[in-house]
């Protein structure tokens, strides 16, 4: 049996399935937050005016699985999810809080006129570093907090139906039961 | 005169890439003490920008890495040590803002893979290589017929005094 000749066919089958996951299925712009399973950082912040009481992180230890949404009216992905996040809050599916990511007080209040208003509370994070506690490096990012305030995922970008679907609503089961 | 030319030409082709990195050296973050400021560049130099992944953000003009380059310099003002600084970024973006990233269970595969790697492909290559001379070996040992095994003998026996034994 000269069976050989499949070494050299064999190795490169195996370096391209390697190669053809990665390129497809890894995305080098997302790294994982090093804060998953960690307690939410200590901040405090003012809503954005006419949207709230203010934003702490005792707020979002509530008993239940909330989202914390970075969310800024200068950043064209948020635009994406805000429609989904309006009809998240129109089912009463889950409380979603607003973390306004180094955005003006005005701009940020006309864009939730303008979009809605999806979130429980908003907290203006104007100079972003709240954010950096957080570990924020892009907008829009979405944290799944637990009912303790520990911090169970993170979304980076845009979050879609079907990530809700796969990512946080069996969080929400699980808080549940 | 037509090889000064052609030097000249390609130096005005390859300068660009002998070019310094510029180390964009943003002045107006600059901090009053000179060493205090050289160890908020040393540290900024090994910080990798989250955004644009393969720049430090020292050289980053990302808005996020120059608030990183602030954080640093805050840091480095209210006394932290190198170390510190490090840690205190780490804690919140993970290892995966050092350019350097250290040693541990996580992060071994990073280090000794291409090291596994290059030694898988020199055993291969040993393996290989043995294989193929052991097939030369087979394939040259001939039996000599008689006349040539006869002319042999001749040679050396006319070569010397006959001490072979």
């Amino acid at each position: 049996m000269q069976l050989r000749f499949l070494v050299p066919v064999l190795t490169f089958v195996a370096i391209a399935v390697v190669m053809w996951y990665a390129l497809f299925n890894l995305n080098p712009t997302e790294i994982p937050s090093e804060l998953v399973s960690k307690a939410a950082p200590e901040f405090s912040l003012e809503a954005v005016p006419g949207y709230g009481p203010g934003l702490a992180k005792s707020d979002l230890a509530t008993g239940k699985v909330v989202l914390l949404n970075v969310f800024a009216s200068w950043c064209v992905a948020c635009m994406v999810e805000h429609p989904f996040f309006m009809e998240l809050r129109e089912q009463d599916t889950v409380d979603i809080y607003g973390l306004n990511y180094k955005d003006t007080p005005t701009a940020a209040a006309e864009w939730l006129q303008r979009h809605g208003n999806p979130y429980k509370r908003t907290g203006m994070d104007l100079k972003g570093r709240v954010g950096i506690d957080f570990g924020v490096y892009g907008v829009p990012e979405t944290f799944v907090i637990g009912p303790d305030g520990t911090i169970l995922d993170k979304v980076i970008g845009p979050l879609t139906r079907p990530m809700f679907d796969m990512r946080i609503r069996p969080l929400l089961k699980g808080a549940e039961s | 005169m037509k090889a000064l030319c052609h030097l000249t030409l390609l130096l005005c082709v390859t300068l660009p890439f002998f070019a310094l990195p510029a180390g964009a050296v943003f002045l107006d973050e600059r901090l009053e003490d000179p060493a205090q400021e050289a160890r908020a560049r040393d540290i900024s130099g090994d910080i990798r920008c989250l955004v644009c992944q393969n720049q430090s953000i020292l050289d980053s003009n990302a808005d996020l890495a120059q608030d990183l380059r602030q954080i640093v310099r805050e840091r480095i003002t209210l006394g932290d040590s190198d170390a510190e600084v490090r840690d205190y970024l780490v804690r919140r973006y993970g290892d995966w803002v050092l350019l350097d990233p250290p040693f541990k269970m996580t992060t071994y595969l990073l280090w000794i893979g291409p090291a596994v790697i290059f030694l898988i492909g020199a055993l291969l290559m040993i393996l290989f290589l043995r294989g193929r001379s052991g097939q030369n070996e087979t394939a040259t040992t001939t039996v000599l017929t008689r006349e040539e095994q006869a002319e042999l003998d001749r040679l050396f026996d006319s070569d010397g005094p006959g001490d072979r034994s």
